[in-house]
């Protein structure tokens, strides 16, 4: 089963696309552009949609998603933890 | 992929893929009497709307480009416009009249309601009996004129269902078809890469202005970073955190292929086969209306967490990639694109099925957003009236 999606293999966060993903589970995610899986530990409970980080990240980082800056890293992020607008903001407007 | 289907061939040699007689009003007061007439005369359609009064300049302007669109539109056989007065009801009426459809205008001042809603019941009556016998005949793909605007995205809507669109974008793209997408602030993280796609410099200045204007119109009135806005609290709520994120997920719609041939204004038709970018509102109902009324006929709606919206006269043929959205407002989506994200179906694949929905509902098939009696259709607006 794949329980995440990312769009390139250097996007540092990854979709979760299957319901109840708890922490501690072990996640397969399906890179889309390369059509290979990769494998990481979820850290907390992340909802269906919500994002799961790829790597531990810090104040001020880049977060990128389909290859590209969707915004900046305002609270620290370890890798398998929730990452949304509690850790994200954007850099615009 | 097929190169036909079953549509019906208008006055002016465009194609529609339904058959409406609707009852037009030019205004809100007139919306009474076109639905007093609708209810009267089976199988006609009203379409109120609460503006088109002391609107002015380049707002009154729109105003009447999104009227005599929407009548013009082919998916529409005939058109009873009613407004308050004379004057602005025969504007529209005469600009339908250019298409060669059949269309007559009534104006309520000296004659009031009663009096109005019985003659034009009469005019009614006629158009859509002489509708009733029209019939769909074989029509080359590269008469279809497909849009694209996706709503309640979340973060499957970047992975399944709008890349999805862009497939089938691609193949009608290369069939001839005209196509169009917009929704301006949306693009907002992504719009370099939609200025990459630009056909050439010419069109890449225009779409680079346009995008610039609507920026500056977001800077000049926005209270905070627009985080209460732009993403929706649907779209938070599906997972999308910033604006970027959302663009990057929207453009996925202009697929991998076409490139952007032109920039329209709201409601402007567009002149030659391509894919065109409309200056456009990113709320749901306003895009969806202007893609009607600059003639667009069939529309591609992908959706992440469930948005239920059609159309007066388009039928809005919606898709989604998240399996909890597919398992619990079923009866709103028409293609089911969860299988990308399992590695279920290729995108090619599932592009194809997109596809093979858009040939069933140009042949006739109702849409899910039909069925349901979804019948949006909302004005844009750019300033106060005065």
């Amino acid at each position: 089963m794949i329980h995440c999606v990312l769009h390139d293999p250097d996007d540092s966060v990854a979709v979760v696309v299957v319901e109840g993903i708890k922490a501690g589970t072990a996640l397969t995610g399906l890179i889309l552009d390369e059509d290979r899986t990769i494998d990481l530990e979820c850290r907390q409970d992340i909802p269906i949609g919500h994002k799961v980080a790829l790597k531990d990240m810090a104040v001020g980082d880049t977060v990128i998603k389909y290859g590209v800056d969707i915004g900046r890293v305002v609270q620290p992020i370890r890798k398998g933890e929730h990452a949304h607008v509690h850790n994200i903001k954007t850099k615009r407007w | 992929m097929k190169q036909t289907f079953l549509g019906y061939r208008r006055e002016n040699g465009r194609v529609g893929v339904r058959n409406h007689v609707i009852l037009l009003p030019v205004d809100d007061l007139s919306n009474a009497a076109c639905e007093a007439v609708a209810n009267n005369i089976k199988g006609t359609l009203a379409i109120p709307h609460p503006y088109g009064r002391l609107q002015f300049g380049a707002d009154l302007e729109l105003h009447f480009r999104t009227l005599i669109g929407t009548g013009s539109n082919p998916n529409v056989a005939a058109v009873v416009v009613i407004g308050i007065e004379e004057q602005w009801t025969k504007r529209v009426v005469d600009a339908i009249a250019a298409t060669g459809k059949p269309v007559q205008g009534f104006g309520i001042e000296l004659h009031g309601d009663h009096d109005t809603i019985m003659r034009a019941s009469k005019a009614a009556k006629e158009y859509v009996q002489w509708a009733s016998e029209l019939s769909r005949v074989e029509c080359p793909l590269t008469d279809l004129w497909v849009s694209t605007k996706c709503g309640e995205s979340d973060t499957t809507s970047g992975c399944g269902s709008n890349p999805t669109v862009g497939d089938a974008f691609d193949k009608l793209y290369a069939a001839g078809c005209t196509l169009v997408f917009g929704e301006t602030t949306e693009l907002t993280g992504g719009e370099q890469i939609v200025a990459a796609r630009c056909r050439d410099d010419k069109v890449r200045a225009d779409f680079m202005r346009v995008f610039d204007r609507y920026q500056e119109v977001i800077n000049r009135h926005k209270t905070s970073d627009l985080s209460d806005s732009q993403p929706t609290k649907g779209n938070i709520a599906g997972g999308l955190t910033t604006i970027e994120e959302k663009a990057l997920g929207n453009i996925q719609k202009i697929g991998r292929k076409c490139t952007v041939d032109g920039v329209l204004d709201k409601a402007e038709a567009p002149t030659h086969p391509g894919l065109w970018f409309m200056d456009s509102s990113s709320a749901a109902a306003e895009m969806v209306t202007l893609c009607a009324a600059s003639g667009y006929v069939v529309h591609f709606f992908p959706t992440g967490q469930g948005n239920v919206i059609g159309n007066a006269i388009l039928p809005v043929i919606k898709l989604c990639a998240n399996p909890r959205t597919v398992r619990t407002m079923s009866e709103h989506v028409d293609v089911d694109v969860t299988g990308l994200l399992q590695r279920e179906i290729t995108l090619d694949q599932a592009g194809d099925k997109l596809l093979d929905m858009m040939f069933r509902t140009a042949n006739g098939r109702l849409t899910a957003a039909e069925a349901l009696g979804h019948r949006e259709f909302v004005l844009t607006r750019l300033y106060e009236s005065a």
